[in-house]
Order: C-alpha cells, then structure tokens, then sequence
C-alpha cells in the first residue's frame, strides 16, 4: 500500500518535472500562428472585428480570445479555413446564413463627395470630386466603412446577384431521419 | 412551388422495400420446410421473433420521436427477425426468440442510428449474444417430427413447448456439429461419431436436428440463386465463404480423415448455406466492392472453418461474420475501385507524347 | 472487331420506340427567335449587330472572344427587335444575354461561295471555317469543335472515332440523322479526318439502333470509315467509354483524349461540319427530338436555334395529359425546365414531356451500403462514401475520393434503391468548392489592393512628413540667418 502510494507519486512528480521543462524548452514563438492566421483573413483592415486591424484579429484568435467566426467579410469560407487552422471545432451554421454583400452605388442619390472613396481600404470605389462613384465588384469586401461615412445613403451594402456564372445547385434535403412533426 | 428537380429524371424499379420483400421471399421455401420438419414450436418462435422486433423497433423511434410507419414499412426490422429464427433452435422457449429480436433490432441496430448505420450484423448480434448468455436453451436441439408424423406436437402442445418449456419426451437431440464436437471431448474419432448419425443424403434433405435454417441447405441454396438471377446479391461473397470453408476442409481432411471432417460435411451442416447467402450478402455490414466483398466472404469462410476445427463452440458462423464486419471498414478503405484515366493509386495515368508519323 | 470490356453503366428502359420511326419534319418557321449569345463551353460571344437592324440567315451576330469560344449566327433572316437578357436553359432559371429576331418569313440565306471541292482545302483552312460557323460538340458537351481539330492536328492525332451513342432514353435525334442522311455524315466525317491528318477512323454505334447501323454501312462502303456496333448501355455516348471500348485505351485523368492520339465527335457534329465546309453554312439549326410519355405525337423535329420550347411541343400535337416535369435534354443528364418559354440551343437534343410514372422517383431513404452505385459507375467511383461526406458538410473529403472525376451522368441515382440524390450532392458540392475557390482568388486581389493602398498612404504620409520637416529646417535656417544678420548689425552698431 505505502509502496504504491510512494512509487506512483514519486512518478508523477518526475513525469510532471519532465513535462513542465518540456513545456519552456520546446515553447512554440506564438508569431509562427499569428502570421498563418493573418494569410487567411481577407487583410482589408476594416475592423468590423473590433479588433485593430486583421493583425490584431489574429493576435486575438491566436491567444483565444475571440471566436473563428469574428469576420464578416470573410464568411464561412474563412471561418472554416480559421477552425481547421487552430483545431477547434466552429459552429459556422450562423455565419453561413449571412449571404455575401457588396456596396452598391444608388447613382440618384450620389452627391460625388468622395468620402466613401477616401475611406475604402481595398480602392474599390472608383470616382472623382463632384461625379457619380462606382464599385469595382472584384474588389469589394462589404466591410461597410463606405455606407458609415455616406452623407446621403447613397452607398449601400446589397446581396451579391446571383449570376449563371456563380450559380450553383443547393444542397439536396433528404429526410432521412424522418422526424414526427410536433 | 417544388423545388427544381436535379437529373436523372428516370429510376430503376427498385426500392428498399422490394430488396426486402425479395430476399424474404427467397427465405420462404426454407422457413415453410422448416415450420413442416419441426412443427407448431418452430412457427411460434418464427412469429414471437417477428412480432417483438416490429414492437421492439416502433417503441425506440417513438422515443426517438421519429416517424414509425416509414421505418417499419421498409422491412429491414423484420427480414433481421426473420434470419434471427432461422438461426434458432426450433424449440426454443419464447423469450429467447423476444429477446433476441429486441437485442437485434434495439441494440444491434437502432442505437446506432438505424437501417444502414450498424457495423455488426444484427441477427448475428443477437445469435452471439443468445449464445453466450444463455448456452442451455441454444443448444438444446430436437429431432425432426414433420406435421401430421405420429411425434409431432398438436397446436396446443406447441403452444406449451413455446411458452411453458414443457418438454417432449424422446425428441431432444445434438445438431451435427455439436454431436461431433462432444465425441471428439471424449476422446472418439470423427468415424465413429459420424456412423449412424451423419448421412449426407439426409443432411441435405434437411432430416435431423437443427436450426430452421440449417436443415434446409437446399432450398437456402435454391433462395440465394434467386437472389443472384435478381441481381440483389451478387456471387463474390457467398461463393468465397464456400471456397473459404471447403479449401482448408479438403486439404486437412485429405492428410487426416481422422481428425478433419470433409467438405460435404461443413457445407451441408450449421448455418453455412444461411451465413453465404443470406447473412454476409447483408449490404449494411459488407465491404463496397466486388473485391472486397470475395475477401469478406473469404475470411468469413476460414473463420467459420477454423472455430469449427479448433474452437471452443461447434458451429462459428455467426462469430465469423461478426469478426469480418469489424474488418469491413479496413477492407473498405483499403479496396476501391480503380477511377478512369488513373492508377490504383489514383494517380493520373502518364501523358505519353505521341510520336510522329514517319 | 474486337471490343473491349467496359465498366459500370446502366440499362434503362429506352422508351425509344415513342419517336425512333417518326421521320425528321422541318419545323415551320416561328416568328421570333431567341438566340442566347453563350451556347457553348467558354467565353460567351460579343454582339455585332445593333436593334432594328436587318439580318440574314445564317450572318454573323455574335463574335467569338478568347481562345475557347464560338461565334453565333442568325438562325433566319429578318429583324433584330432585342438584345438583352432572356430565361436562359439552365436548371437556374436566371436569364441570359440573348438576341431576338423577328422572322421575315423570308428565311433568306446570305450568300456565300463555297469551294467547288472542300479536300482542295488545307487542313487548317476546314478547321478555320469550321470555327467560323460556330460549330460545337453537339452531343451535348458544346464544346468549339475547331478549338478540338486544332488541337488533334497539333497532337498528330492517329484515330478518329465518331460517336454514334446516343444512349439517352427517348432520345433518337442521332439514330434519325444517322438513317436518312448517313452519306452527308460520312463525309462530314472524311472531311474532319482530313483536317485532322487521322489514319483510322471508326464510327461507333449502339447496336440497338440496326436501321442506323445498316444505312451508315452502306454509306462508308468503299471509303476508310469503319462502322463499328458497339454494346448499348448509358453512357455508352460518354466519349471516354466510346474511347474505351474502340480502342481499349482510357485517357489519362489529368489529360485530353488527344493524349492518346484520339479525336471524337459526335455523329451531328460531323453533319454539321460538313453543311459548314461543303455550303460555307454555319450551325443554325439542328434535330431536336421531343418526345415523353405526355406528348400527344413524339417526332423527330428540324428547328432553328432559338426556337422556344413551347413551340415544338405545340406542334407536336401538345400534351396528351399534363406533364409531370418537362426536361430539355435527356432524362438522365437533363435539366428540368420551369417553364417552357426558353431557346432551343447548339446543344439540345430532345425535349421531353414526362409523366410522374416514367419519373418513377419518391423521397429519399437512408443509405443501406447495397453498393449498386458502385457496380454502376462508370468511372469507378464510390458514390455513396462521396455523398456521406458531401452530406456531413465535408466536400473536400468528397474530393479525395474522385468527386473531380464525376461526370454527373447519373447512374448512381438511377439505381440507387434508396432513391438518394446522388448526383445532386455531387454538384452542389461541386459548385461549393468553385466558389470557395472564387472566394479565394478574390481575397487575394482585394488582400493586394488593401496592401497597396496601405504602402500609398504611408508613403503620401512620409512625403508630407519630409516636406514639413524640409520647410521646417527651410524656416530655421533663414531664421537662424536673419538672426546672425541682426546679430552682425549690433555688433557694427556697437
């Protein structure tokens, strides 16, 4: 009985001694992690993370401390890549559900200030002083910093249409467990 | 508005309760000769066995909340019953046979997750289970007494057989592989176990003691033929369990007729003909591929041979499957098909640049 | 001939009888045609031609751009009264740019001079007019078929095998083209074998199709093109397995048929380049089959491209009851229609009306590993794991497993006895991963930009930075100087 009580404890404080000096020996510089992060997040900088930047994001995500599913911009796709990244298991259902957005000019309304221009981090409005901007689609990242600073709603942020080109067949509903309605 | 329809805009006639309705309809010629050979006790454990595992099966998805009509509709439930009886002693007390289908059904299949999810097959499951919980009443076998034979209990004598154990006297008899099994205990030569109590006529006319589904080699042999002319089984896999048991047979029982028994004798006898056609052609826990299905076949064959041989229980079949359907998964994930344009190892064949004509 | 052995495939019931022996009919001209300016793979084409201007048939109206595209042309003449977007064939009912003429009802041709004999040509010459009449892969993949010869050319491609299997159910276009006009085939394929520089050439045809058999022999008679009878089985027209049971060979997965030294068309295709080369008529019109359980009389139909659908069913008696699904194409590869208000494209062959019992499908049930999906495939797949995975929201895991190598030809739903959307899964996640990979092209642009505009505006930044500070030290050293001058002035005051 005093036997094993002894041998398992002196045990597990060896094995706990090796542990821990392995823990500071083999300490992983968490900048590796941060760098791979801030690759996957769309780098636009727009902070509707509320973290500074996509490099803060990732510091935040690498230390934990925010949730993979903080980027609006970029979707469930990077949510996914973000989980897969740190292992952890993301419910991305409610970032699925978000459909993708891009800013729209609603020429009518446009007074040619050249304030959403100024602001946007990715040069996707193209425009000059006193003439009508427009969004250069491919560029756009719905960060939505162009609709905060219009003084006449003129820029929105609207559903992407959905063209035959980007089109595709919605996943097929089978009831296989074929639940009683309540 | 439906929503758009994906191609193909066609099917095959074919549905899951047609591949059930068909294999039971294949098992009929044996279960009918098996309720003649052995009587009212044999259609009682046929039906308890049927009814508990429809009961058994409506109760869990009820507390699954789920829809009971469509899952019982489909037939899996009791065609799993169904082989269950078969593998059975005919006499066997009523609440072996409730037992076992609840197992099957509940445990066996339903816990995990229903029709197509269970690695083991049910009705084997709950035969192993069967065995080993209760040795007695599994093992306990009677000689055949066809209807209308002078032995041959009346409807009321068979209701008491099934329900109160009450027992026949003169009728409790050893299968085969039992029979042999205790001989060789006592130290007597497999010729002399054999005399006057192995004939291969009668073994495969199905007149001695066994399981509904053991005695009726033919007619199991005559179902799955159809099942195959069908195209609802396929050949792989029941003829290497055959391959699997009468290769090691003949080979031992050449170099040593004393001790190994020969081919026709593991063919006709146990539950071989039911495992090959209608328990290991079971497309839940057998591999995906024609390859894979002759090496599960295979295997089931050699166990099924080996436990027979050297074994601590007489008959091995159900063991056998059971021990394949766990080595499912690896042969799956080992054995695929080989894609168009691409090598086994699903690289891309080589793009060789072709010559000028001269 | 020895064929060799095939993999997989299905026999579904054909229901070829409803129009195989209806004779083609030229279909009376409609009054307006509906021409999309993208029927084929690749770029779609650019509009030359303004509305309300007059067209004749078969002039240019669209150009080809970039390497892999098609031009197309005015399927009659008369007057352009649109261009813009109109419902497209397509499963998402999304229009299409498209032009829309109003018959004249003269159907004049424009004039053209055609050589007096097309084997005085160049090579490259009937690949180039074959280009310019818009011609694509009729059966259905609508591929540019010049983009194909010249490819085979360059390739030095040795075999030309010419697809006669329209394994389709209803399906009888082909067999129809093949019966009644083989010796324009035949040397529609000489001339593509010429262009081409083939030494073999083999024409493969189900062997269901015996009428179309016979009247393709008797045409080849005599000249290089061999007729070959091959099994009839779906997808024996998938050209891969008409490659491998001609040749015994199978294109690598990475590669083109061209690898291997082989070109395939399909038999209308061959038709048409015929029509293009011989007449210098481009591809503006072809054989529809409208057939179905609820058409009232199935046939055999000649129609302009960018004849509605409607109009073809209307002048086949309408339906005889009121359709279940109405399917442009065939009914295993087919896409269901909505409404039948949409063009007849280069790649429709048929249009068919169908009732609920041909469709013959119910809710899906769960999967019982029966594995008929992989006896079935074609190309050696295993549906079932690939659709698990697709299910459970892993489709990368479905690409692992071959979901690249799908050719959605949907013989694993066909027999699937639990009536699992096979093939649906397949596409969605198709689809899935394009987009993923759409997504991520994007970012990596918007990424650069961001990048960019962050390097500009540290920069403007620095510059302002340095020109202050430059003006700063400007400011103190005239400062400084006016400082020792005051300093200096003292000192002499002093």
């Amino acid at each position: 009985m005093i036997t094993a009580l002894t041998s398992l404890t002196i045990l597990g404080a060896i094995l706990g001694l090796i542990l821990g000096v392995a823990a500071r020996v083999f300490r992983v510089e968490g900048n590796a992690l941060v760098a791979e992060l801030v690759d996957i997040l769309p780098g636009s900088q727009c902070g509707q993370c509320g973290f500074p930047g996509c490099a803060g994001a990732a510091q935040a995500l690498a230390e934990g401390r925010a949730p993979v599913t903080l980027c609006p911009p970029g979707g469930r796709a990077v949510a996914i890549a973000l989980a897969a990244k740190l292992g952890v298991d993301a419910d991305v259902s409610g970032v699925q559900d978000s459909v993708p957005m891009i800013a729209e000019v609603r020429e009518e309304l446009c007074i040619g200030c050249t304030r959403c221009f100024k602001v946007c981090p990715t040069d996707a409005i193209m425009g000059a002083a006193q003439q009508i901007h427009s969004v250069f689609r491919e560029a756009c990242t719905a960060c939505g910093k162009c609709e905060e600073v219009c003084p006449t709603e003129s820029v929105k942020l609207q559903p992407v249409p959905v063209t035959l080109h980007a089109w595709y067949w919605n996943k097929p509903v089978t009831q296989t467990m074929q639940t009683v309605a309540a | 508005m439906n929503a758009i329809a994906h191609s193909p805009h066609a099917h095959a006639p074919i549905s899951v309760n047609r591949v059930m309705a068909l294999v039971m309809l294949a098992l009929t010629p044996a279960t009918l000769f098996g309720f003649w050979l052995y009587g009212w006790p044999a259609i009682n454990v046929w039906v308890m066995s049927l009814l508990a595992a429809l009961l058994g099966e409506a109760l869990v998805l009820r507390l699954q909340q789920r829809a009971v009509r469509p899952v019982l509709m489909d037939g899996s439930g009791l065609l799993t019953a169904w082989l269950l009886a078969l593998s059975l002693p005919p006499w066997a007390p009523w609440w072996i046979a409730v037992l076992g289908s609840l197992f099957a059904v509940i445990i066996s299949k339903q816990l995990y997750g229903g029709l197509g999810q269970n690695p083991f097959n049910p009705a084997m499951a709950a035969r192993v289970m069967l065995l080993i919980s209760f040795p007695m009443e599994m093992t306990t076998w009677v000689a055949p007494a066809p209807l209308g034979s002078i032995h041959a209990p009346g409807w009321l004598e068979g209701l008491a057989v099934t329900f109160t154990g009450s027992q026949v006297d003169g009728m409790a008899s050893a299968s085969l592989l039992g029979h042999v099994k205790t001989e060789f205990t006592r130290g007597i030569g497999l010729e002399q176990a054999l005399s006057g109590y192995y004939a291969p006529l009668d073994a495969l006319l199905g007149s001695r003691a066994g399981s509904l589904g053991e005695t009726a080699a033919l007619f199991l042999l005559a179902g799955g033929l159809f099942l195959m002319f069908k195209r609802i089984i396929t050949w792989h896999a029941p003829v290497a369990m055959l391959i699997g048991v009468v290769v090691p047979a003949l080979i031992f029982s050449a170099v040593s007729p004393a001790h190994y028994a020969g081919p026709l004798y593991h063919l006709l006898s146990g539950g071989l003909m039911l495992g090959a056609f209608f328990i290991i052609t079971d497309p839940v826990t057998s591999p995906n591929t024609a390859t894979g299905q002759f090496i599960f076949g295979l295997g089931c064959g050699l166990l099924t041979w080996i436990i027979r041989t050297w074994g601590g229980y007489p008959e091995g079949v159900a063991f056998a499957v059971m021990l394949m359907n766990a080595a499912t998964p690896i042969i799956d994930h080992y054995v695929k098909p080989r894609i168009y344009g691409r090598n086994r190892k699903g690289v891309s064949m080589s793009i060789e640049p072709l010559k000028k004509e001269s | 001939m020895k064929l060799f052995k095939l993999r997989g495939g299905v026999h579904p019931e054909g229901w070829k009888g409803l129009a195989a022996e209806r004779a083609i009919r030229v279909l009376p001209l409609p009054e307006r045609l509906f021409v999309p300016l993208q029927q084929h793979v690749g770029a779609p084409a650019q509009p030359l031609i303004k509305v309300g201007e007059h067209v004749l048939k078969g002039q240019i109206i669209g150009a080809s751009q970039g390497f892999i595209s098609a031009p197309v042309h005015a399927s009659t003449s008369g007057r352009i009264v649109a261009i813009g977007d109109y419902t497209a064939a397509h499963p998402s009912g999304l229009a299409a740019p498209t032009v829309t003429i109003e018959s004249d009802g003269e159907d004049r041709w424009l004039e053209t001079d055609s050589p007096s004999d097309p084997f005085s040509l160049l090579p490259e010459e009937i690949a180039a007019a074959v280009g310019a009449a818009g011609i694509v892969g009729l059966g259905g993949a609508t591929f540019p078929s010049a983009v194909k010869l010249n490819l085979s050319r360059k390739n030095n491609v040795r075999t030309l095998i010419i697809n006669g299997g329209e394994c389709e159910p209803y399906i009888t276009c082909d067999d129809r083209l093949m019966r009644e006009r083989a010796s324009d085939i035949i040397e529609g394929v000489r001339l593509i074998r010429y262009a081409v520089g083939a030494v073999d050439v083999m024409v493969g045809i189900e062997e269901n199709k015996p009428a179309a058999l016979a009247s393709m022999r008797a045409a080849a008679a005599g000249t290089e093109v061999q007729v070959i009878a091959v099994p009839a089985m779906y997808p024996m027209g998938w050209d891969k397995q008409m490659i491998r049971a001609l040749t015994g060979r199978e294109v690598p997965a990475d590669g083109r048929s061209a690898d291997i030294g082989v070109l395939v068309h399909n038999v209308a295709t061959a038709y048409a380049v015929r029509d293009a080369v011989r007449f210098g008529r481009p591809l503006v019109s072809r054989l529809v089959t409208v057939s179905g359980g609820a058409v009232a009389e199935p046939g055999n139909l000649e129609v302009p491209i960018g004849t509605l659908v409607e109009t073809l069913f209307q002048y086949c008696g309408g339906f005889s009851e009121k359709p279940a699904r109405m399917v442009l194409g065939g009914p295993m590869m087919g896409i269901e229609l909505f409404t039948a208000a949409v063009p007849v494209v280069k790649g429709t062959s048929g249009v068919l009306a169908l009732t609920a019992r041909e469709i013959g499908s119910t809710q899906a049930s769960p999967c019982i590993r029966c594995s008929s999906c992989v006896r079935a495939c074609p190309v050696g797949l295993l549906p079932l794991e690939m659709a698990a995975h697709i299910r459970a929201g892993d489709s990368n895991a479905a690409v692992s497993r071959g979901l690249k190598d799908c050719i959605a030809c949907g013989c694993c739903s066909f027999v699937c006895p639990s009536h699992i959307p096979l093939v649906h899964y397949f596409n969605f996640a198709k689809g899935e991963l394009m987009e993923q990979e759409r997504g991520k092209l994007k970012q990596e642009a918007t990424r650069k930009l961001a990048d960019e505009r962050i390097a500009r505006t540290q920069r403007i930044e620095r510059e302002r930075q340095e020109a202050a500070e430059k003006r700063k030290a400007a400011r103190e050293a005239r400062e400084f100087a006016a400082k020792q001058a005051a300093l200096q002035t003292t000192t002499e005051v002093a």
